[in-house]
């Protein structure tokens, strides 16, 4: 269980209060009060741990967001901030006594500047539509997280999205120009804009990935590419983890950097195939899936290679796509990999960590040793190029014990790949779920500078409390920590 | 003279000696930036590779090993640094030898940045001391990391002011197999703009982009031969759509790396005693220039990096004529330096947050005092 942080009673006892003069400090805010509606705002993808917040204010402009910041400042409110609602490790759940700022409202794209091929779009502009209102000219956003459909360009920034084809593009941090952003004390700057490199401190590098810790994005200005003029697919399978490692190290080897590179374990594969029947090969026990795009005539070239190199790694089967049809479907099973998963069991915890690549045949191994102790299946599908893991943790959240047995044996993965020399986030980020390993990654010291850059943006600590740092060195009784505007209860133990 | 043979040391030197430090690696850019009084901690024994692992794209190496120790390095292994150090050393009238923390505490990337990104987006992770005399790490040894703040990103660039790294991480990329360029007239920078832009927005995946006048347009591509064969047509198919009928040729190999060495170091400016750095949107570079008139100048990155020579600083018609992006003083007598600011005026709330991140990791203002203002 992860400790949730208890409420400030003074604050709720003055909640009619502080709602009245929020009400009159930003006239017109669209506020959700009751209890029944703010049980849409309890939890986001990590669906274990739920908490209504004090209210949820839903502004529509920049000049909302900052009054409300700078209200909440006076009134020494928490601030949690939500796009989408899409983290998977906890981001916007909420603390019962913050305000749950939601940006949903800045939905609009202000400008696409062709010229100097950038999108400026507000905050809860989804990922996808960015891509959509430059497709006419085959533009495209490259970073592609799953949720793409749903989660916000401002939600991208806080968490650092990547996606499948992050391996080539990069990740939200390398395609983004600029922001507008809200700090606690309700100021509004500008951190880059339509220029490539900062003047001064690289705060905009700073800020993204800073999940909500920092300010509110309101703004973002990001790079557009020109779609690739094609793309095709290479469907591998390997009867080792070993050898499908071996081979992706063999592509990287020989000068390769595919658009993306995708592995799934045969639980994964058998559980997609089940769901979706996109044709995988079953008796493998390692799939791989290689996308190359660019000019055709590269395309073919490196198809070629990426096959010669797979049969040279005992690949056992090796499809390469003839059509963009086929190539959807190579990739079919991999895109429903987790709703497949979903129906073996009534829940999956799905963890996200990175290994240097070549751990990987160890760590597939050692997880699959937990999996035996833990008493519980795991499928694991893995971003091969980058080394980025995703092990399903299949569990029954109504069985007792199960949710923590899933959490143990996740932490213990976590722990895992922090040993062999990786770290504990490599998309999903911190959030909730992974704050009380900050500690097994970084010293006290190390733990203490990052803190000390937080306070510089946030002095009172009030926003998204409870998130990526540790809180006391062990929570108080229940697993509740109370902490009373900002101060802790035994002070004199070390904080993180 | 401060010279620490490790990390250790470094941390002891800054814990027991009182007063300002100037963390000094090869010394190629110590003319950069405002002029800084203290003494200098030169960190020349802190160098070798740490660690090379090909496969994982990766290498670690303590902060002051050569740029050139790391680039044999990766050359051997067929790979490199794809945000393509710069060499300035003409251009600042040095002979030292330029180091890996260096360039990354300078941000300092050449024209494939365009493309490739800038030395912040392939720094991964490092070891350094802060002002406070406190070791710590940062970031990781893995591209997809977001485990806690990014602070990477934020040390690279920071001109040594924050805190002295002492072992740094970066992203490695496989060296193509092939290089060519091609040299385009352009009737002038307005031209020059839209037809970088024209290729940019196709398919072509240009690594550099740039425009001089007597130069005329740049445009390199990089990659395995099939590729980088296919891709030329396309490119010329592109620029005759675009209505370029100008004289064009090729440079290949090596022809093209020296070009492209020249232009990531601006090297053209050389006999400017003065010399600005402008990092803009490439639609504004043709109106800046009809505004500033330049002695001479040098358009990298598609136009979004102006290089201004001229023989007077006058920083109210550079930065006067900017509407976003910014100017920073690149070359000037170290009196010019000391007298008006180097480095792009902050608005009073990004100076205060300035102010505010700079003391979380150097309160009293030990590491290069003054350096970036």
């Amino acid at each position: 269980m992860i400790c949730l942080l208890e409420p400030d009673p003074a604050i709720l006892a003055r909640r009619p209060a502080i709602l009245a003069a929020l009400r009159a400090a930003v006239p017109g805010v669209a506020l959700v009060e009751d209890t029944l509606r703010l049980a849409a705002y309890e939890t986001d993808a990590l669906t274990a741990y739920r908490q209504k917040p004090l209210a949820v204010a839903l502004p529509d402009s920049t000049a909302q967001v900052a009054t409300l910041l700078a209200f909440a400042r006076h009134e020494g409110l928490k601030v949690v901030p939500r796009g989408a609602g899409t983290s998977l490790s906890g981001g916007a759940i909420p603390v019962a006594d913050a305000l749950l700022v939601g940006l949903g409202k800045l939905n609009r794209i202000l400008e696409v500047d062709w010229a100097n091929r950038c999108v400026v779009a507000q905050c809860g502009v989804p990922n996808l539509a960015i891509t959509h209102a430059v497709a006419e000219r085959g533009f495209y956003y490259a970073p592609d997280p799953s949720s793409q459909i749903a989660c916000t360009i401002g939600g991208n920034v806080a968490e650092n999205s990547g996606g499948v084809h992050c391996l080539k593009y990069g990740l939200t941090t390398h395609n983004l120009l600029g922001v507008e952003l809200v700090l606690p004390d309700g100021g509004v700057v500008r951190l880059g804009g339509r220029h490539l490199d900062a003047g001064h401190y690289d705060l905009l590098g700073i800020v993204t990935g800073s999940e909500g810790l920092l300010g509110i994005v309101t703004e973002a200005t990001v790079r557009i590419l020109k779609r690739p003029a094609s793309a095709r697919a290479l469907l591998i399978g390997f009867a080792t983890a070993e050898s499908a490692g071996a081979c992706v190290a063999a592509v990287i080897a020989a000068g390769i950097i595919p658009a993306g590179m995708e592995m799934m374990d045969q639980p994964a594969v058998a559980a997609a195939e089940a769901f979706i029947a996109a044709g995988y090969p079953l008796e493998a026990r390692a799939l791989l899936i290689v996308e190359l795009d660019g000019p055709r005539a590269e395309v073919d070239h490196l198809a070629g290679r990426v096959a010669e190199l797979a049969r040279a790694h005992a690949a056992t089967s090796c499809r390469a796509s003839s059509s963009e049809a086929e190539r959807l479907a190579f990739w079919a099973g991999r895109k429903a990999a987790f709703p497949a998963v979903g129906r073996l069991s009534p829940d999956y915890y799905c963890m996200d960590g990175t290994i240097p690549r070549r751990e990987l045949p160890r760590v597939l191994g050692a997880i699959g040793q937990m999996s035996v102790r833990y008493g519980l299946k795991v499928a694991n599908v893995f971003h091969a190029g980058d080394g980025n893991l995703h092990p399903l943790i299949l569990y029954d959240a109504n069985a007792p014990g199960e949710l923590e047995r899933a959490e143990a044996f996740g932490a213990e993965i976590l722990r895992l790949c922090v040993d062999v020399g990786g770290v504990l986030t490599g998309e999903h980020g911190v959030g909730l779920e992974k704050r009380d390993l900050m500690p097994y990654q970084f010293s006290a010291t190390d733990l203490s500078i990052q803190e000390r850059v937080k306070a510089a943006f946030d002095p009172d600590g009030r926003f998204n409390p409870g998130k990526v740092f540790p809180l006391l060195h062990r929570c108080a009784e229940e697993g509740r920590v109370h902490v009373h505007r900002g101060a802790e209860r035994r002070a004199d133990l070390p904080r993180f | 003279m401060l010279q620490p043979r490790d990390e250790a040391e470094v941390a002891e030197i800054i814990a027991t000696c009182d007063g300002p430090l100037e963390p000094v690696g090869g010394g190629t850019k110590r003319t950069i930036g405002r002029p800084v009084e203290a003494e200098s901690l030169e960190l020349g024994a802190l160098r070798g590779i740490v660690d090379y692992e090909p496969e994982e794209l990766v290498i670690t190496a303590r902060a002051a090993t050569p740029l050139a120790e790391i680039e044999a390095a990766l050359r051997e292994r067929g790979q490199r640094l794809a945000f393509e150090p710069p060499d300035w050393a003409a251009l600042l009238g040095t002979r030292a030898q330029a180091t890996l923390g260096g360039v990354i505490a300078a941000n300092a990337s050449g024209s494939r940045r365009l493309t490739a990104g800038a030395a912040r987006d392939h720094f991964l992770g490092f070891r350094a001391v802060s002002g406070r005399g406190e070791r710590f790490q940062a970031g990781g040894r893995v591209v997809k990391n977001v485990t806690g703040y990014d602070l990477p990103k934020l040390l690279a660039g920071s001109w040594g002011t924050l805190a002295v790294l002492t072992e740094v991480t970066v992203r490695v990329h496989p060296l193509p197999e092939c290089e060519r360029t091609l040299v385009v007239d352009a009737r002038g920078p307005r031209a020059a703009v839209r037809m970088m832009g024209a290729a940019l927005a196709s398919p072509c995946d240009l690594s550099g982009a740039a425009f001089a006048p007597r130069l005329g347009v740049v445009l390199r591509l990089e990659g395995f031969a099939p590729s980088v064969e296919a891709r030329s047509r396309m490119l010329l198919e592109v620029l005759e759509a675009d209505g370029a009928q100008a004289d064009r040729h090729w440079l290949e190999a090596d022809a093209s790396g020296r070009l492209w060495e020249q232009v990531s170091g601006a090297q053209r400016l050389v006999s400017h005693s003065i010399v600005w750095r402008l990092s803009i949107a490439p639609s504004d570079a043709p109106r800046l220039l009809e505004r500033t008139e330049p002695e001479d100048y040098l358009l990298d990155w598609a136009g979004g990096l102006l290089w201004i020579g001229a023989s007077r600083a006058d920083p109210q018609r550079i930065r006067g004529a900017l509407e976003g992006g910014h100017a920073t003083l690149f070359k000037a007598p170290p009196e010019v330096r000391s007298a008006i600011p180097v480095f792009p005026p902050l608005c009073a709330q990004l100076a205060a947050l300035t102010a505010r991140v700079k003391a979380a990791f150097d309160p009293a203002d030990r590491l290069n005092p003054g350096r970036m203002s």
